[in-house]
């Protein structure tokens, strides 16, 4: 079943933006869904519509199979929404935020603490949940967004930005309990841009640029499209000219960093064959950037360079 | 409508309407204390120190007479006030999209907001009462159309509360309307007076008020007399609940002031 399906979406804003130019995306039940783009995108905008906090300008959203045209208290029963901003209120505790969002789906008061002290205790939240919520740092208030978010328990779970400002630890162990959750069933699209974040955890992606979706595959197609990677070699000894490596394109960045471009079909093999030749040790090796980072840039690059030439031409996503 | 569906309804109306009485307690400084100190120097220097001089109003001494209209007062700023302020904080604060992400219907998210209007209304308004009994005494004579009128001009004011706060942008607005045109209108609806005594021209221009009509109908409820038709009066409380909630719901559904 679908959990998502957004037909040809359009929102302009009454100062004539045009946000969203068309959107068309699917998004199967019990997928964790990457949404990507630059800021101002669209992305917040699609999100905002999907949620009924902003009003399209076209176009249908369904979630389970709801319109909401014609559903919207069934479809957003479906829905749980971390937003990119705060937006609990600051004065209250964080139990009485948890409990009354339940409320407001209908959820009993008795069941709703019980949930309350689930998801509190799951999130690390529940020792400080009789804290007035502004005293929590920011990592809990993002960790007491999510646990809000779930206690109606929705199918379909959207995160916009929800690691923004946290610390690695945090992230981290907030991705294995995302994980968690979607292994027991809950559909999950994420916007961030950690990179690194999408390439672990999501196993679909879309990325959305200039209010069009540019690209709409699975991670693992998305990466493999990517041509070209860079890698940076550590050497051990000083050097001011980069080593002769044929077939391939490198340049000495300080005295210690050789970074080299590797295409699709080239070995780093080779390369080491090449510099063991010369007698250059190379002390570690690592990725210059996150590679769905690397690939990202050169779609959302692709895209701005493109838009220009198709101006006053419509322009159809780069879907596949 | 399904019982589950009208059970899950109720719970959510029934979350706005405790998270309102929690922010009326959480915040008694503000929301209750203020009214029942204003009221007592109504009652210390309007009608103990001038009232004594004034004499007797529509047969009642000047103290009993202004209760009524002290009591209404209070009713109405304060529905209006807790509604405004209760709204627009959340807009501005941006928790009130935690109401509009949620299934919850938007005549119910409507009817929860009124209802906290109504409860602190109701809330202060007792205090001056029980303030107002210590300085004179207040005889009850049509109990049934003191809880009427008080309701209907509660429900009216937090609907009034409920559209300045849609189109607040920020705090500056949310207080002209009460400075500029509730204050005014509310003193001027014959709380301290009787509008029998005003010059004609005055006389006819106080009937366009309508809190002439509410402070009567209630005024009435406590002494028996009032300065306006009592069926007349209901015919413009009634009218303007419809009205307003009307106007409120149809800016609600069209998402004004707090959608994009």
């Amino acid at each position: 079943m679908h959990a998502l399906v957004l037909k040809n979406l359009t929102k302009t804003y009454k100062n004539g933006i045009q946000a969203l130019k068309g959107i068309d995306l699917t998004v199967e039940e019990g997928d964790f869904f990457a949404l990507l783009g630059p800021n101002g995108a669209g992305k917040t905008t699609a999100i905002g519509i999907i949620t009924s906090l902003v009003n399209k300008s076209g176009g249908t959203v369904e979630v389970f199979g709801h319109d909401m045209d014609r559903e919207l208290e069934t479809a957003k029963s479906c829905i749980g929404i971390v937003p990119q901003e705060i937006n609990f209120n600051l004065f209250e505790t964080v139990h009485t935020i948890v409990v009354n969002q339940a409320g407001f789906y209908g959820i009993p008061r008795p069941l709703a603490r019980q949930r309350a002290e689930m998801y509190l205790k799951q999130l690390q939240l529940w020792d400080r949940r009789n804290s007035i919520a502004r005293s929590l740092s920011g990592g809990m208030k993002r960790r007491l967004m999510i646990a809000r978010a779930l206690m109606h328990q929705p199918r379909l779970l959207i995160l916009d930005e929800p690691t923004a400002g946290v610390d690695i630890e945090i992230r981290r162990s907030m991705w294995e309990f995302l994980r968690k959750i979607n292994e027991e069933g809950t559909t999950i699209i994420l916007t961030t841009h950690y990179l690194e974040e999408a390439e672990n955890l999501c196993r679909n992606v879309a990325i959305i640029e200039g209010g069009r979706i540019i690209e709409r595959d699975s991670m693992a197609n998305v990466l493999r499209k990517l041509q070209t990677e860079t890698f940076v070699f550590n050497l051990s000894e000083a050097r001011t000219a980069p080593p002769a490596l044929p077939g391939f394109k490198a340049q000495m960045t300080d005295e210690h960093s050789l970074e080299v471009e590797v295409s699709k079909g080239q070995s780093l093999n080779d390369i080491f064959t090449h510099l063991s030749a010369e007698g250059i040790a190379v002390s570690s090796m690592r990725n210059k950037v996150n590679r769905l980072e690397e690939l990202f840039m050169r779609l959302v690059d692709g895209s701005a360079r493109a838009a220009p030439a198709a101006a006053g031409a419509p322009r159809g996503a780069a879907t596949p | 409508m399904s019982a589950s569906r009208a059970r899950a309804e109720w719970v959510g109306f029934a979350t706005i309407v405790i998270r309102e009485f929690n922010r009326i307690i959480r915040i008694w400084g503000q929301t209750v204390v203020p009214p029942a100190v204003t009221a007592t120097l109504y009652f210390v220097i309007f009608g103990s120190l001038i009232g004594r001089r004034v004499g007797s109003v529509g047969g009642y001494d000047y103290m009993q007479f202004i209760a009524p209209g002290l009591i209404m007062m209070t009713v109405i700023t304060n529905s209006y006030g807790n509604v405004v302020s209760s709204f627009f904080g959340a807009k501005f604060g941006k928790h009130l999209e935690e109401l509009l992400v949620s299934p919850l219907p938007n005549w119910l998210i409507l009817c929860g907001y009124i209802a906290g209007g109504i409860l602190r209304g109701v809330l202060v308004g007792a205090l001056v009462t029980v303030v107002a009994s210590i300085f004179t005494r207040l005889p009850v004579q049509h109990p049934l159309a003191i809880v009427s009128a008080v309701l209907m001009t509660s429900v009216v004011f937090s609907l009034g509360g409920f559209v300045n706060a849609l189109f607040a942008k920020n705090f500056d607005h949310i207080s002209w309307f009460p400075t500029f045109v509730l204050t005014p209108l509310t003193y001027l609806g014959g709380v301290f007076y009787s509008v029998s005594m005003l010059p004609h021209w005055a006389l006819v221009a106080s009937h366009a008020n309508p809190i002439l009509y509410m402070v009567s109908a209630f005024r009435f409820g406590f002494l028996g007399t009032s300065d306006v038709n009592l069926g007349l009066a209901y015919g413009i409380m009634a009218g303007a609940v419809v009205v307003m909630f009307t106007l409120a719901l149809s800016l609600l559904n069209r998402g004004a002031g707090i959608r994009d």
